[in-house]
């Protein structure tokens, strides 16, 4: 590693400080969740995460919308997956979104409100409370 | 008790800060034989029973932290050099400042441990206060140089203060990044 400079630190604090008004939750309607268990880590999930957040300041929306990381959600075999929570949106559970479908959803489901319908999965879990 | 020269250090630096100190300044340098440490600040200052008074470990004015009888941070250090053969060396002068210096040689099995010097220094750092803080760091030995300055305001300034958990992480990255050889 090399000696940092002032300047640089500087820099590094406003990448920081942008990386922490994307996960405030303070104020904000939309959540983009991406699955980060073991599985979706092995599937891509996080250069599906760097490109939803690019995609999100591509279309000026990246303090508008909360994007975070959890667990595996239990659908190993459609990994990366990714949950969207949105006003007047069913909440959907995305599957086999690597990273080039990252900027469609973002343009489609967020921008445009319309489903990628071939790339939704249901939650079982979801689907054993809901009985 | 004190385990490394680097809690000599932190003491020292925190009775500069708490002596109203508007600068101090702590001086570190390495060779391959000995560890020298200057602080120096412009606070209160001592006069010279107060000065002599400050080297008795059984005695404290009890005006800075009301409940200690004790004040060891002195006489401990002045200890810990002449166990170690080192040298420890204290002027001051009321009003003005004081200036407080102290080596080890590196071959005495009594001379502490440096200890992690980034995380001393951030420890020097965080000290309260409104008070600038300088610190200069030198390396010397075996054909290889490293030296740096580290000043609290400037550091401050760029890492978006210092009582934020996200700033501290950083600077700890900065400092740690400063050790590299030149």
């Amino acid at each position: 590693m090399a000696k940092m400079t002032l300047e640089q630190l500087k820099k590094l604090r406003e990448e920081k400080r942008g990386d922490l008004v994307r996960r405030d939750v303070e104020g904000k309607q939309i959540q983009i969740i991406v699955g980060m268990g073991t599985c979706g880590i092995a599937a891509g999930a996080k250069q599906t995460f760097d490109e939803i957040v690019k995609a999100l300041d591509e279309y000026g929306i990246g303090n508008d919308v909360l994007i975070r990381q959890t667990g595996c959600m239990g659908l190993c075999y459609v990994e990366p997956t990714v949950e969207v929570v949105m006003p007047g949106m069913p909440t959907v559970i995305y599957g086999k979104m690597t990273s080039d479908c990252a900027k469609e959803l973002v343009r489609k489901h967020i921008v445009e409100k319309t489903l990628l319908n071939d790339h939704i999965f249901d939650r079982p879990a979801a689907d054993i409370v809901n009985k | 008790m004190h385990y490394a020269l680097g809690d000599y250090v932190l003491d020292i630096a925190q009775n500069a800060v708490e002596a109203g100190s508007a600068e101090v300044r702590v001086d570190l340098d390495e060779t391959d034989e000995a560890f020298s440490v200057a602080i120096e600040d412009n606070g209160c200052g001592m006069g010279g029973e107060e000065l002599s008074r400050a080297l008795d470990p059984f005695y404290s004015d009890g005006k800075k932290h009301a409940a200690r009888r004790v004040g060891l941070g002195l006489p401990f250090l002045k200890q810990a050099t002449e166990q170690a053969k080192g040298s420890f060396s204290i002027v001051s002068e009321k009003g003005k400042g004081t200036r407080v210096a102290f080596s080890f040689p590196k071959d005495n099995v009594d001379t502490p441990p440096l200890e992690n010097v980034p995380a001393l220094f951030l420890s020097l750092l965080c000290l309260p206060g409104e008070h600038e803080l300088v610190i200069r760091r030198t390396r010397e030995g075996g054909g290889r140089l490293l030296r740096y300055e580290l000043s609290r305001r400037a550091l401050s300034e760029a890492a978006g203060g210092l009582e934020r958990g996200d700033s501290l992480s950083l600077l700890r990255k900065y400092l740690v990044s400063q050790e590299e050889d030149d």
